[in-house]
């Protein structure tokens, strides 16, 4: 197999490896979307459900995301290198035609998201960034039962400015990253043609859009007030 | 026919004596174009001046002059070819340029490029990538009638809209990581398109893309930057035809 | 000395097949012993050295551009003739032997011709096996148009780019045999001399022209593929690197010249704009089928804009002299007749020297978009250069140097009169007599590199050991330093004007007094002047720079050094012809229009020996016998 070593084959891990990220996202703002009170019992109903499975499962998904975080990651930055070694001279005028300031800035947006990434997981999965409003402190009743209370740590952490600045400006981040990455998995992946391109483009942008206005949604809602704990 | 109008530019040329030479930027100045000068006519003229004057012209690729030999490469303001539609350095006419213009003009710049003198690059990286499987591998003579084999309009049509591909390096000079994608796609499609070529298809995208690393191109990022230089317009749609070709590959 | 060109006898259908079966074989186990020098790697040179690295020899091939890929076949648009008859409308190998005898105004020879048309069919079917992408129809059969002012459809294409996919073709031919280790491939080489030793070619002499050094390679056989000479105009449709310095080299050692004045003037190219110009360019002969050429009936009106013009006020010229062939009459005769409404005073365009091509009816009748199809590639170029719409307005045309017919004299087995000098491709004068006819110099090029010599150097290199002589020889060494003196020499002059302008002006002189219609006065005008002009070039000339490095100038004034001792024989070749065929037109020579051949005392090919410069060459005849096609008056009207 040429897949770790060959030009397009470290692409086509990438592609996947994206996308599978992609999908996470999307999942992962479904799930989160419950905060808005369409599953009976919120967001700490669809935590509880979640933290509920087989522990085996839960950590089986942990490292495969692990892992596919670091092919990208490691695959991210080893073709950025060779890709800066491609030409290794500037020309004296820059003059894009095609390229945009989103995939000229993949490796800088993919950084962001990565920081952002470990923030968001000391946040609120290993609760480690504000103790005192950490869900798995803070019992709630749900069901008849005492379950931790996620709503209550999301929202006192995004009533922080600050948080929901991170947040957000780490959506800005994934807009721009997902809307070359999106269209790029299906060019990289082959599933593309001239017609089909153009298209495939308008939907990344707008995939990407979607779950940056889902996920910013969280933190605004709560910093304006509208949604409250 | 307005040829009595005459445009005087201003031209900051990359001048480079060798390979080992660090090269530097120079301005001359080009009197007396007519917007009937091709873009090489101008340099001519600045040529026979500089010739006049004692010193070395500058040194450019440069044959057929009708844009089809795909030797003539030069980054003019930041685009190869000079950023027109479909058009080679050679087919850019000075209309394109206003009076009093300030133009730069550069090399191919890449690493698989190796620049040979002031505006001329070796691009032989680009015959390797070729040799490493862009052909079918059939003998001269022995081979079936033509119409033996039907091959459709629309497939026909396919093939040559990428068997266009004059070399020139344009995609290279224009990627931002000096990949060789596009080139190599437009070779690998046509013969993948056609079935004489589909037989060897496997191993000819395994070993061409490998050519294509070992020459030190960079790779794909998706920016089609290259297609916008192609002075042929060659589809980015042949790129993600290669990298199908190059997943089937990987199963057979 | 009356000269041999060693043509099999018998029928003429058998010909090719028993020399074939006469020619001696190399053993297999042999071949690799031999080199051989392949120089130039357009359609000839890129065939002949994958086939014969493929068929086992050491082959070594250069080729003064970046890659072999970049010769200047590549620009050829319509199309490649072949005798398929896939059409089913008449066509037949005898139908295109006969036709390119006639189009050649009885001045070829009936044996090579035959070849050729036997051949073609091998070509289409070796560049399909190669993935040439040829038009084709949508059940997937082979397109066919008629080009050329020929009345059967032969000719296949890609659309307006057939040359370059033919040569992409033979390019990765080419690249699988480098790849293999059989061909040796040699890019920015220009050859600079023949190494000849006791009379036998040996190797050559070449200029790596990016270090500048002077490199000799040896072979057991030297092919010349080197392409034609109509840069000799100095404006023409070749590219810019295209000269007659191989073949001048390989003449100045030996090799006979044949029929010099035999170029073709191409009726349809975009008419020159300004005298900066640097090159002239092609539109596709392939045009005249769907548009109609015309000048203005009335002087006054060629400055009015063409759509300004009545119907009744247009001179569809070609029509009207040659009714059954109308706008497809041959090349010499379309490019004349062009010249005549010209010098009429009707041309239209800068300086009065062009003639429309109109497709306002086709558009009409066809649609725009039939057109756009047909034609788009070539619109676009149009426009490219003129600014003008062709679909909108005429385009103007005027006929420029295309082609030459004349080149290297060569037996029936491409071999030049020196033993172990080969010649193939447009570089020899062996198939098109006194015109070519349209889409049939892919054809020549391809037969001679893939289906002739293959089979013919075999039967040389047969009967010699292999290796003989190596680049030790000291005839090497002399070679290396009489170029390297001339350079020095070219380097050292450092007068007033630059290498352009003598090229421009020799090509002016060309243009003028041996162009498209030649008279006694005006050729001895450049008897005169042209000595006149080299003299003052060894004097004058500015080069800078030095030969040690990559030096675009001398490569340019060394090869207008030959142009300027060329282009006298070429003249003189003129003048001795008494007659007018093909492209040769003398202007004495014609009744009403027409060209005046003189089958008595010319029916030779006219093979000139070297004697040194300025002095005159020696003419050897190879009488032309037609047992075949009749002689008679070609006639198109």
């Amino acid at each position: 197999m040429q897949l770790t070593s060959s030009s397009i084959g470290r692409k086509i891990l990438m592609a996947i490896t994206g996308q599978a990220m992609v999908l996470f996202a999307v999942v992962h703002l479904l799930g989160n979307s419950s905060i808005f009170g369409w599953l009976n019992g919120g967001i700490n109903a669809y935590a509880e459900h979640l933290h509920s499975m087989p522990l085996p499962i839960i950590i089986g998904f942990r490292l495969a995301l692990l892992a596919i975080v670091c092919v990208h990651i490691w695959f991210g930055i080893q073709l950025t290198i060779e890709n800066r070694g491609g030409r290794p001279q500037q020309y004296a005028v820059k003059s894009t035609q095609k390229a945009t300031f989103a995939s000229e800035n993949m490796i800088w947006t993919g950084s962001l998201i990565a920081l952002f990434l470990i923030y968001h997981l000391a946040h609120f999965t290993f609760q480690v960034i504000s103790p005192e409003t950490a869900a798995l402190k803070n019992l709630v009743p749900l069901h008849n039962e005492m379950v931790p209370n996620v709503l209550g740590m999301v929202v006192a952490g995004f009533k922080n400015f600050f948080v929901s600045f991170i947040y957000a400006g780490a959506m800005v981040a994934l807009f721009l990253h997902l809307s070359h990455g999106i269209q790029s998995f299906f060019q990289t992946m082959g599933w593309s043609c001239d017609k089909s391109q153009p298209l495939l483009v308008k939907f990344g942008t707008l995939v990407a859009l979607g779950l940056f206005l889902g996920y910013v949604t969280i933190p605004l809602t709560i910093f304006a007030g509208i949604l409250k704990g | 026919m307005s040829d009595h109008k005459t445009m005087t530019l201003t031209l900051i040329v990359w001048r480079q004596k060798n390979a080992n030479d660090p090269g530097k930027f120079e301005t001359y100045t080009a009197k007396n174009i007519t917007e009937h000068h091709s873009f090489l006519e101008m340099l001519d003229c600045v040529n026979e001046d500089l010739i006049h004057a004692g010193k070395d012209p500058i040194v450019f690729d440069h044959d057929c002059r009708e844009g089809i030999c795909g030797m003539c490469s030069q980054v003019i303001n930041g685009a190869p070819h000079g950023g027109q539609d479909r058009t080679t350095v050679c087919q850019l006419h000075m209309r394109k340029f206003k009076d009093g213009d300030t133009i730069y003009i550069e090399p191919w710049r890449a690493r698989a490029f190796p620049i040979v003198r002031d505006l001329i690059v070796d691009r032989s990286a680009l015959d390797k990538i070729i040799q490493a499987g862009g052909y079918t591998s059939c003998h001269t003579g022995g081979v079936a009638d033509g119409n033996a084999i039907l091959i459709p309009k629309p497939v026909a049509d396919e093939a040559m809209d990428a068997a266009e591909c004059v070399g020139c390096g344009a995609c290279v000079a224009g990627c931002p990581n000096g990949a060789a994608m596009l080139f190599t796609s437009a070779k690998v499609s046509q013969l993948a398109i056609l079935p004489q070529g589909k037989g060897e298809a496997a191993t000819r995208v395994k070993n061409m893309t490998n050519a294509m690393t070992e020459c030190g191109f960079g790779n794909c990022t998706n920016h089609y930057e290259c297609m916008a230089a192609c002075p042929k317009g060659i589809n980015v749609k042949f790129i993600a035809r290669m990298n199908r070709e190059f997943l089937k590959a990987q199963f057979a | 000395m009356i000269l041999d060109g060693k043509c099999p006898t018998g029928p003429i259908e058998q010909t090719w097949d028993k020399h074939r079966f006469d020619l001696k074989l190399v053993n297999p186990a042999n071949k690799r012993k031999y080199n051989v020098i392949v120089v130039g790697t357009g359609l000839a040179g890129g065939a002949a050295a994958a086939s014969l690295g493929e068929l086992g020899y050491n082959v070594q091939a250069f080729c003064y551009q970046d890659s072999p890929r970049r010769a200047h076949s590549i620009a050829a648009q319509g199309g490649i003739n072949a005798a398929k008859n896939y059409p089913n409308d008449g066509d037949s190998i005898y139908r295109l032997f006969y036709d390119t005898i006639k189009g050649g105004d009885f001045r070829a020879r009936e044996a090579d011709v035959w070849r050729l048309a036997q051949v073609s069919n091998n070509i289409i079917d070796q560049c399909v096996a190669q993935g040439v992408p040829f038009g084709r129809d949508y059940a997937g059969y082979l397109d066919n148009r008629s080009f050329g002012g020929a009345q059967v459809s032969r000719t296949f294409f890609a659309r307006g780019q057939t040359g370059q996919q033919l040569l992409l073709g033979a390019y990765s031919a080419l690249s699988r045999q480098i790849k293999l280790g059989s061909v040796k491939m040699y890019d920015r080489r220009e050859m600079l001399d023949l190494v000849v030793v006791d009379g036998v070619a040996r190797g050559i002499t070449v200029r790596n022209l990016v270090t500048g050094e002077m490199e000799s390679y040896a072979a057991d056989a030297v092919c010349l593929a080197t392409g034609g000479y109509v840069n000799v105009f100095y404006l023409s449709t070749n590219a810019m690197g295209c000269s007659v310095t191989a073949n001048w080299k390989a003449h100045k050692k030996g090799a006979f010249f044949a029929n010099p004045c035999y170029t073709q003037i191409h009726p349809t190219c975009i008419p020159q704009a300004g005298d900066y110009q640097s090159k002239l360019t092609l539109m596709s002969e392939s045009l005249r089928n769907d548009g109609r050429v015309w000048v203005p009936k009335k002087k006054e009106d060629c400055g009015k804009h063409p759509g300004d013009i009545a119907e009744d006020d247009r001179d569809y010229y070609l029509e009207r002299k040659y009714p059954s062939y109308g706008n497809l009459a041959p090349r010499d005769i379309a490019s004349r007749a062009a010249k005549e409404q010209c010098d009429d005073g009707r041309g239209v365009g800068p300086g009065g020297r062009g003639v429309y091509l109109d497709f306002g009816d086709s558009i009409k009748r066809l649609g725009a978009d039939t057109i756009k199809e047909r034609y788009g590639n070539l619109f676009e170029m149009y426009e490219k250069i003129t600014d003008e719409d062709g679909y909108k307005r005429p385009m103007r045309m005027y006929p420029a140097p295309h082609y030459s017919m004349g080149g290297l004299w060569v037996d029936y087995n491409l071999m030049s009169n020196i033993p172990g000098l080969f010649v193939l491709g447009e570089a020899n004068f062996s198939v098109h007599g006194a015109n070519r006819l349209g889409a049939s110099a892919l054809m020549q090029g391809l037969a001679d590199g893939y289906f002739v010599i293959p089979y013919t150097i075999g039967g040389y290199l047969a009967t010699v050991k292999p290796g003989q002589v190596k680049t030790d020889h000291p005839e090497f060494k002399k070679c290396e330093e009489d170029v390297k003196a001339e350079q020095n020499k070219m380097l050292g002059i450092n007068g007033k004007k630059t290498v352009f302008e003598f090229m421009r002006e020799v090509g002016g002189l060309m243009w003028e007094n041996c162009g498209m219609a030649r008279t006694k006065e005006s050729l001895e005008i450049n008897l005169k002047k042209i000595p006149a002009l080299r003299e003052e070039f060894w004097k004058n000339v500015k080069v800078t720079g030095s030969g040690s490095e990559l030096n675009q100038q001398l490569e340019n004034a060394g090869r207008t050094a030959d142009f300027l001792e060329f282009s006298e024989l070429m003249c003189r070749d003129a003048l001795h012809r008494n007659e007018s065929c093909g492209g040769h037109f003398r202007s004495e020579y014609q009744d009403a229009g027409e060209a005046q051949r003189d089958d008595v005392n010319f029916c030779y090919v006219g093979a000139w020996e070297y004697k040194g410069v300025g002095k005159e060459p020696e003419l050897h005849k190879e009488p032309l016998k037609f047992d075949n096609v009749h002689l008679a008056v070609r006639s198109y009207k």
